[in-house]
């Protein structure tokens, strides 16, 4: 027996269709690259800073945590690159250095590592980290305040949050064709609306997210938005507006479809995405805070495995 | 090996392979020097089998109530101990292969005096393993299937024995109704076979080409129109289903009054070409790469059975069994091993489940090993064991092991308590 070969020995099956993480993750920056060259040439070179360093961080957090827990380390599947380039999307170029250090130990300690690392976390990472980034620091996250310094050919302001101070009316000069290429203030890689929908496009077409998820979500704000306008639209804007602004198209195509922490079966992702853009729009017009998008998203997470239990009868199910 | 598509949007799909006239064969190996036969009961010192018996073709092996036939004359070099994949304790007992063929009319001689025992006795491992509770009258059975559809990819054995063999078939078929008195036999073929199918006796009907199709689950659900409840098998429903091996052995057992012991193999190379070849059972693995011109090397994979639902082979003198229908070899370099990371949660099993599993669910309780609760909560006793769940895992997860090992140890534990009782 000593001289005998030693073949592979393993459970069937033994084909695999060649699919991995890092393959997703990869992809999933690939489709971000659109917003995100945007984001850096609208903002320069501290749009670059921040980017990079929040991508380093998030990988190097998550092999401190490696370590910590004992694990073997994982940042080569990407995920922990993902979080950091797509927390970085949702700041301000201006984001100082500790936010970014702070931002990203939320996504990747609180958010995902301390669930267990990925797949086990309950809630979007980034929509957690930028969710206890904007009640601490809500000055940081304020883009009109951020973009101070900066001077564009457009209007300088933050969409919603002239929206929330000032009606409908101080909104109407934006239009949709600008504000769908950018014309408008927010996240590095957040307002470039047609660079997120081709990015999306991509990933739903390569299988990377599912589209329920991401078309529910928009169809979930469109609609709830215009049953609002149409209730008086004097006090509530548009539809259009609320799809091109703040971090909807983030949303739709790169947090809410998070696979973690969103539902697998049809209907239950369908409702997911309908209740998160409900809850976007609901937050918008009538709650406190000036973008929904994060909120509705974590109140989306949390009913996830809830609507995860609608699911087709299973056949040769008994009773 | 079918890789994922560009497009990933929808659910790939998988088709069986037809056999057509680019697969030569078959080809006809005779075991070199030694053939290996497997009875199904543990090695004990005190059986009676031991090294130096002088063994007849079709003579019956036994030990307790388990048997093999032997395929070849020649003299028992070896008796020994084997575990079989399934962890069960088995003997291996190694023949020596005489130069000159003596015929057992054993079987002859019982087939005149009760064709139902004899072929109870003798035909457990023939060719296509056919089903013994087909011969049990206590079993109700009503209906007969014969599957000349192959049940996984790459494998085009069944469909080799129904058009080549399709005498043979159709003699086993009559043999069977004959003994067992049932009418309704039905043969279940790809659509390309269906002439064939319909000249054998029985009412043809053709299986899509579309994986798991020819699963006996999906057989019963599409074909017969009764769908197996999780946790049974179809034989509780009344229905036989085998193989057309199976049928073409017993019907050559009867009427050429002896044991057939050649098994058609579809043999799978690295490059995934493939060729058929016929072998007596028992016949080593290395033989059969011989006259393949295979040639196999440390780091490989043998896969005994198709590449979704076979088996892996840890040496090349393991042998051709009654339900070898294919020997696939891999080389290195096209093995995808599995990962030890978690699930997260994509959702690529539960869409692609022909049971409509929430395999992402099951998964997590099966590695949690909370078997009963994967059984009552997650459907474990509804999967057909069709393998598409772990074929799509992005996590490159051992699903299919997970599952297989969850019954396993459901099945132990409920054996434990029944004996405590």
């Amino acid at each position: 027996m000593t001289n005998q070969k030693k073949f592979i020995v393993s459970h069937a099956p033994f084909w695999h269709d060649g699919s991995c993480i890092s393959a997703r993750s990869y992809h999933t920056m690939l489709a971000a690259l659109p917003a995100l060259l945007f984001g850096i040439f609208q903002y320069g070179m501290p749009a670059v800073g921040v980017v990079t360093f929040s991508i380093g961080c998030a990988m190097l957090w998550e092999v401190i945590l490696n370590f910590a827990m004992k694990r073997s380390v994982s940042i080569g599947d990407g995920n922990a690159a993902v979080i950091g380039l797509l927390l970085a999307m949702l700041l301000p170029a201006t984001a100082p250095w500790w936010f970014v250090v702070v931002g990203t130990f939320l996504a990747i300690v609180v958010g995902k590592m301390i669930y267990g690392g990925i797949g086990g976390n309950s809630f979007n990472p980034v929509v957690v980290a930028i969710a206890i980034l904007g009640i601490s620091w809500s000055n940081v996250l304020d883009f009109n305040e951020a973009y101070i310094n900066y001077d564009f050919s457009f209007a300088m302001l933050y969409p919603l949050a002239t929206l929330k101070a000032y009606g409908v009316s101080a909104v109407s000069g934006f239009n949709a064709g600008d504000l769908l290429m950018g014309k408008q203030i927010g996240g590095i890689g957040a307002t470039f609306g047609l660079g997120l929908i081709i990015g999306g496009i991509y990933l739903i077409i390569r299988g990377f997210i599912r589209w329920e998820i991401a078309v529910s979500f928009l169809v979930g704000v469109f609609v709830t938005a215009m049953l609002f306008n149409m209730a008086d639209s004097s006090k509530y804007a548009g539809a259009g507006f609320h799809l091109l602004t703040g971090y909807t198209l983030i949303g739709a195509f790169f947090l809410a479809s998070e696979d973690s922490s969103s539902p697998v079966n049809f209907v239950p992702m369908i409702l997911y995405g309908l209740f998160a853009g409900l809850m976007t729009v609901l937050i918008r017009n009538i709650g406190a805070y000036i973008d929904g998008v994060i909120y509705a998203i974590l109140v989306a997470n949390l009913l996830s495995p809830v609507l995860d239990k609608i699911r087709p009868k299973v056949i040769g199910k008994v009773a | 090996m079918i890789k994922r598509s560009f497009v990933g949007l929808t659910t790939p799909s998988f088709e069986y392979s037809v056999k057509d006239s680019s697969i030569s064969g078959p080809q006809k190996v005779a075991p070199s020097k030694t053939v290996r036969l497997i009875i199904e009961s543990p090695f004990s010192r005190s059986i009676a089998l031991k090294a130096g018996n002088e063994v007849k073709t079709g003579q019956r092996l036994c030990i307790g109530n388990a048997c093999a036939v032997s395929g070849v004359t020649g003299k028992i070099a070896s008796v020994e101990r084997y575990v079989n994949q399934a962890g069960k304790a088995c003997t291996a007992v190694v023949i020596e292969v005489a130069a000159s063929e003596q015929i057992d009319d054993a079987f002859a001689n019982a087939c005149r005096s009760n064709p139902r025992k004899a072929a109870q006795e003798f035909l457990a491992n023939a060719p296509g393993n056919p089903p013994m509770s087909l011969f049990d009258e206590d079993k109700g059975l009503d209906t007969v299937v014969i599957c000349g559809a192959d049940q996984d990819l790459d494998v085009v054995t069944q469909q080799q024995v129904l058009e080549q063999s399709t005498d043979a078939v159709q003699k086993g078929i009559a043999a069977i109704k004959k003994i067992t008195g049932i009418s309704n036999i039905v043969a279940v073929a790809p659509q390309s076979l269906m002439q064939k199918a319909g000249s054998i006796g029985a009412s043809a009907k053709v299986v899509s080409n579309a994986y798991p199709a020819a699963n006996p689950y999906w057989v019963m659900k599409d074909i017969i129109g009764k769908v197996v409840p999780a946790g049974k098998s179809w034989e509780d429903l009344g229905v036989c289903i085998m193989s057309a091996e199976a049928a073409a052995s017993i019907g050559r057992a009867f009427d050429e009054g002896k044991t057939p012991a050649e098994k058609i193999i579809t043999v799978v190379k690295k490059n995934g070409s493939k060729l058929l070849v016929s072998a007596r059972i028992g016949t080593l693995f290395s033989d059969v790469f011989a006259a393949a011109g295979i040639s196999v090397s440390g780091g490989d994979r043998i896969i005994v059975g198709g590449p979704m639902t076979g088996y892996a082979a840890y040496a090349e003198d393991q042998a051709v069994e009654a339900g070898t229908d294919a020997i696939m070899v891999q080389g290195a370099s096209d093995i995808t091993p599995v990962s030890d990371y978690p699930c997260i949660n994509c959702g690529e099993c539960a869409r692609i489940c022909p049971a409509k599993i929430q395999v992402n669910m099951l998964v997590r309780f099966c590695e949690a090993a909370k078997y009963q609760d994967a059984a009552d909560l997650y459907d474990l006793y509804s999967c057909i064991e069709c393998g598409l769940c772990s074929y799509v895992c992005v996590s490159r997860m051992p699903i299919f092991q997970y599952i297989k090992l969850a019954k396993h140890e459901l099945a132990r534990m409920n054996t434990a308590e029944a004996t405590n009782d």
